[in-house]
Parts: C-alpha cells; sequence; structure tokens
C-alpha cells in the first residue's frame, strides 16, 4: 500500500534515492550484522553500483552507514575522511556478482570484521530509497529493513519453529512476517523474522541460550 | 490509498472536502496514524524542502563531477528576462536551487525521487511566498501532492530506470499542478485537469542522463518541469478543462514508460548522454572524479 509520506519522502542526502539513500541503508544493515562500526570492510560494488556509484557518491553513502549515519545525515558527503579519522580500514573493488539477468543492477557485497564478528552479505538497491538484503553468510534471505529483524541459523530439529515463535511470545515481540529457507533437507535452517517493535537484547540472549541455535543477530529496521 | 485520482475527486465532491482532506483521512485509516502526526511528517519535510531552497539559492556550490552548480544564482542576481520580477521566474530559480543541492550531496526531499525533487518546493513554496500563503495551506498541498503521487505510483511509476523522465520530473510536474491549483483555490475537477495538463506536456520524456549521474540534464528538467506546471496551473484555473481524464493520462504515461528503449530509461545509453558532448564530458569528468 503506497502512503502518502513514501512520496513525499524521504529526506536524504542527494543526489539519488537508489544509488545514494538506498546503499546508505545497505551500508546500515551490514553495520548491524557485527554490532557496531567495523574495524574493516570490504566492499564490492556490481554493475551501475561500479559504473556510476563515485558520482553518486555510493561509496561515501555504503561507508556513511557503515559508520552508522542514516540517509538524512549531512555527514554522508565526508563519510571517507571520518572513516580513515576513525581508524576504520575499508578498500572498495569492482567486481561482476553473476549474470546481468539474474543480479540487480544496483548490487553490493559487503564482508564486515569487528572483534571476532565477521559477516559477509550480498544486498541490493531496488530504487526509490528501498533496499532488499539477498544473501547474509551465505545464506538466501530476504531483509528490506522495513522492519525490526532478527536473523538465525539454527539446526534443522522438528519444533525449533514452535519454539522460536513461543519465546517470542512470551518476551512479548509481535511477529509481522516469518520466512524459513534452508539449503538442504537435515541441513542449517535460516529464519527471518520481521517484528513490529524493536526486540529488546534479552530477545536474542535468549533465542542464543537454545543449544540448536548457531547464530542470531538483530537488526534495526533503517527505512525512515 | 486511492487507486484513481476519478475516484478520490468523487469521493471530495460528494461530501463538499478538499482532495487535502480525503487524502489525510485515507491515509490516516490506511496506517493507523492520527491526521496531526501525517501534517507534522509533512511539515518536517516542507522545513528541509525550504532549507534546500535557500541553501540552493546562496549559489556557491558544485556537484561531484563539477558539471552543474551556480545557475540558480543567475537567475536570482543575472541580467533580466521578460519575466523577471514574476513568480514564474522564481519558481524556476528555487527549482534550479534544490536540484543543485542535491547534485552537491545535499539533504533533499525525495519528492517522488531524488531526481525530481526541485519541482515541488519550487512550485508550491514559490506560490505561496507570492500569495502569502502560509505553513498550513503547503503542508495540505503537501497531503495533495502526496496523494497524486501515490496515484501515479500505482498505476504507472515513479522510477526514470522504470519509466524515464516522464515518470520522475513529469509525475513531479503533475503533483505540483494539481497542488497548486487546491492551494490557490480551485476546486478537485480543476485539480484533476491540471494533472492531466501538467502530464500530457512530459509524455514520452526521456531520462538520459551524462554518465548515468543526476546531473546534467536533470537539474535543467526540474526548471523546465516547473515551468510546464505553471503553465498547467494557470490553464486549469482558468477553468480550462483537459477532454482525456487525468487517470488516462497517468495510465498512458506508463505504457509509454514500459515500452520505452532500455537507453532512455536511466542508463545513459541513449538521448542527450550519447550525443559527442555528451560523451565527452562524462568521460573527463568521471575520470577527473576518480583521481579526487
Amino acid at each position: 500500500m503506497v502512503s502518502i509520506l513514501d512520496i513525499i519522502g524521504p529526506v536524504m542526502v542527494g543526489p539519488s534515492s537508489s544509488h545514494t539513500a538506498g546503499a546508505c541503508r545497505l551500508g546500515l544493515i551490514a553495520r548491524n550484522l557485527v554490532g557496531g562500526t567495523p574495524e574493516k570492510a570490504r566492499i564490492e560494488l556490481h554493475g551501475s553500483f561500479a559504473r556510476t556509484g563515485e558520482g553518486h557518491g555510493t561509496d561515501k553513502a555504503i561507508v556513511g552507514g557503515l559508520l552508522g549515519f542514516r540517509p538524512d545525515d549531512d555527514r554522508l558527503r565526508t563519510a571517507l575522511e571520518i572513516a580513515e579519522r576513525e581508524g576504520f580500514a575499508f578498500t572498495f573493488a569492482k567486481v561482476k556478482l553473476g549474470e546481468e539477468s539474474e543480479v540487480h543492477p544496483n548490487s553490493v557485497r559487503i564482508t564486515v570484521e569487528r572483534g571476532a564478528r565477521t559477516a559477509v552479505m550480498i544486498g541490493s538497491s531496488l530504487g526509490a530509497g528501498r533496499i532488499l538484503v539477498n544473501e547474509i553468510d551465505g545464506y538466501p534471505v530476504e531483509v528490506h529493513g522495513n522492519h525490526h529483524t532478527i536473523v538465525l541459523v539454527a539446526e534443522d530439529t522438528r519444533g525449533s519453529l514452535a519454539r522460536i515463535t513461543t519465546l517470542l511470545a512470551d518476551d512479548g515481540v509481535n511477529i509481522a512476517t516469518l520466512r524459513v529457507s534452508r539449503q538442504r533437507r537435515g541441513g542449517d535452517a535460516f529464519m527471518v523474522i520481521e517484528v513490529d517493535d524493536p526486540p529488546g537484547d534479552e530477545v536474542s540472549e535468549h533465542i542464543r541460550a537454545l543449544e540448536w541455535v548457531r547464530w542470531v543477530r538483530r537488526l534495526d529496521r533503517v527505512s525512515a | 490509498m486511492y487507486s484513481s485520482l476519478a475516484s478520490a475527486i468523487q469521493d471530495a465532491e460528494s461530501r463538499a472536502l478538499r482532495l487535502s482532506q480525503v487524502a489525510l483521512e485515507a491515509e490516516s485509516l490506511d496506517h493507523g496514524r492520527p491526521v496531526a502526526e501525517i501534517r507534522a511528517a509533512l511539515g518536517r519535510a516542507l522545513a528541509v524542502m525550504r532549507e534546500a531552497v535557500g541553501r540552493g539559492a546562496a549559489g556557491d556550490l558544485k556537484s561531484a563531477s563539477g558539471l552543474v552548480g551556480g545557475d540558480a544564482a543567475k537567475l536570482r542576481h543575472g541580467p533580466r528576462g521578460p519575466l523577471a520580477g514574476t513568480p514564474f521566474r522564481d519558481v524556476l530559480m528555487r527549482a534550479l536551487a534544490v536540484q543543485e543541492v542535491n547534485a552537491a550531496m545535499g539533504v533533499i526531499v525525495a519528492a517522488p525521487t531524488a531526481g525530481g525533487a526541485g519541482v515541488l518546493p519550487a512550485v508550491l513554496t514559490g506560490l505561496a511566498d507570492a500569495r502569502g500563503l502560509g505553513d498550513d495551506a503547503l503542508i495540505d498541498a503537501l497531503a495533495t501532492a502526496g496523494l497524486i503521487g501515490a496515484v501515479v505510483a500505482e498505476r504507472a511509476s515513479l522510477s526514470g530506470a522504470e519509466g524515464g523522465c516522464q515518470a520522475e520530473t513529469g509525475a513531479a510536474a503533475g503533483m505540483a499542478a494539481g497542488a497548486a491549483v487546491e492551494m490557490l483555490g480551485g476546486t478537485p475537477a480543476q485539480v484533476g485537469h491540471a494533472v492531466a495538463l501538467a502530464q500530457q506536456g512530459t509524455l514520452g520524456l526521456v531520462c538520459d542522463p551524462l554518465g548515468g549521474l543526476v546531473e546534467l540534464p536533470c537539474v535543467f528538467r526540474n526548471a523546465t518541469g516547473s515551468a510546464i506546471a505553471l503553465a498547467a496551473v494557470e490553464m486549469a484555473l482558468a477553468g480550462i478543462e483537459f477532454a482525456i481524464p487525468a487517470d488516462e493520462v497517468i495510465d498512458t504515461m506508463g505504457q509509454i514508460g514500459r515500452e520505452m528503449d532500455v537507453r532512455y530509461r536511466e542508463t545513459a545509453g541513449g538521448g542527450l548522454a550519447a550525443t559527442p558532448t555528451g560523451r565527452r564530458l562524462a568521460r573527463e569528468r568521471l575520470y577527473q572524479l576518480k583521481r579526487t
């Protein structure tokens, strides 16, 4: 459903909603995956991001997102200098992530490191500032960043979904959408749970405490 | 939200309301937000629009590539043309100002998109200031513009990559014209005619930015798009009716967009981007960008 506030917005740093605002949101998601500003990041640009990204400030916008700046933050313009000053080491490369027909033209792979935490994600900027994260640590996902999202990897055991949803209900978290995928039968299951309100830290702790959960991350909403 | 302007206009007329009122009501129902909260959010957008106009009018901005910047100031301080001293020249100045801010990585409101962000603030604040109308009138106008934009998004597209510039500055011209007509006292039906009159004038407009950057001709397309919006406002308020309903003009824009060759949809493969000078400038400027 189209909202007036989507049309009259977002408030953003120019020049392009897809190449600047969307790129910044992808950086914010990657930051979320390691729980803060990474010490190191490798940013691999594909397609139109690679071809016209510099002129649109895509590089600054992604680094700004990794620093925690939102799409309307004036500091995006000088994000590269700020990152260098803060000792955040980033590198850029132009790559081909796949065939033109299969990979969205505005796509990026971001590899981040913070302390013991590392993460790799592939995401695309779909236009008008909307984004889609397609892959996290090799798992196919669909994260739009319009909700607060919990992503987790679990052993494929019976009743795992029921346990997770019960646990969320007990913590007072209301589920908006839920998707489960796995690479093969009996392999790890990947769950993407979009929720209405920001879940507290205890939710991640409770999920992490389940012995069959290998990995869990909380991703804050990155849309306006 | 409404998926046709005809249904919104009928709703407004049968209840003796303005389009902005039915738009705010529908938005409130759809998203469970009180009208006051929606108006406050539109007020914040308006403040950013005004700041961008002021920032760009100062005339000291340059885009990343250096291709655009400083032209809004020429309309402010440069030699007088036949329209000097009129709201028309002031509106053109504001459109260039906002787009120059956008190209220089300044803060703007993407309404409906970043590439078409100059038209709404230029037409609406320009005409409101000329008539001494305040923020309340402008917030209502933004609600009406949002309604028109939502209908365009639903029936056609608001993306240059999908539908060419007719879907960005063209849609913006329709939104601005319709919103301005309501702000200046026009009826809901006149708003519909203003949208149709503006968008018929931008049908087929291609998206052909040099080097794929939102700079040239985007900055100037916002000024010419605003001019088309003003023409539509003047005609609609004079009682001129466009025979094809706005919804059908919008559908036509969507159809043309779907049939438009990919070279004319933001890929820099055709149009001005593919001219000898366009290619040379893009090559030189992109090369410069990589070195800085």
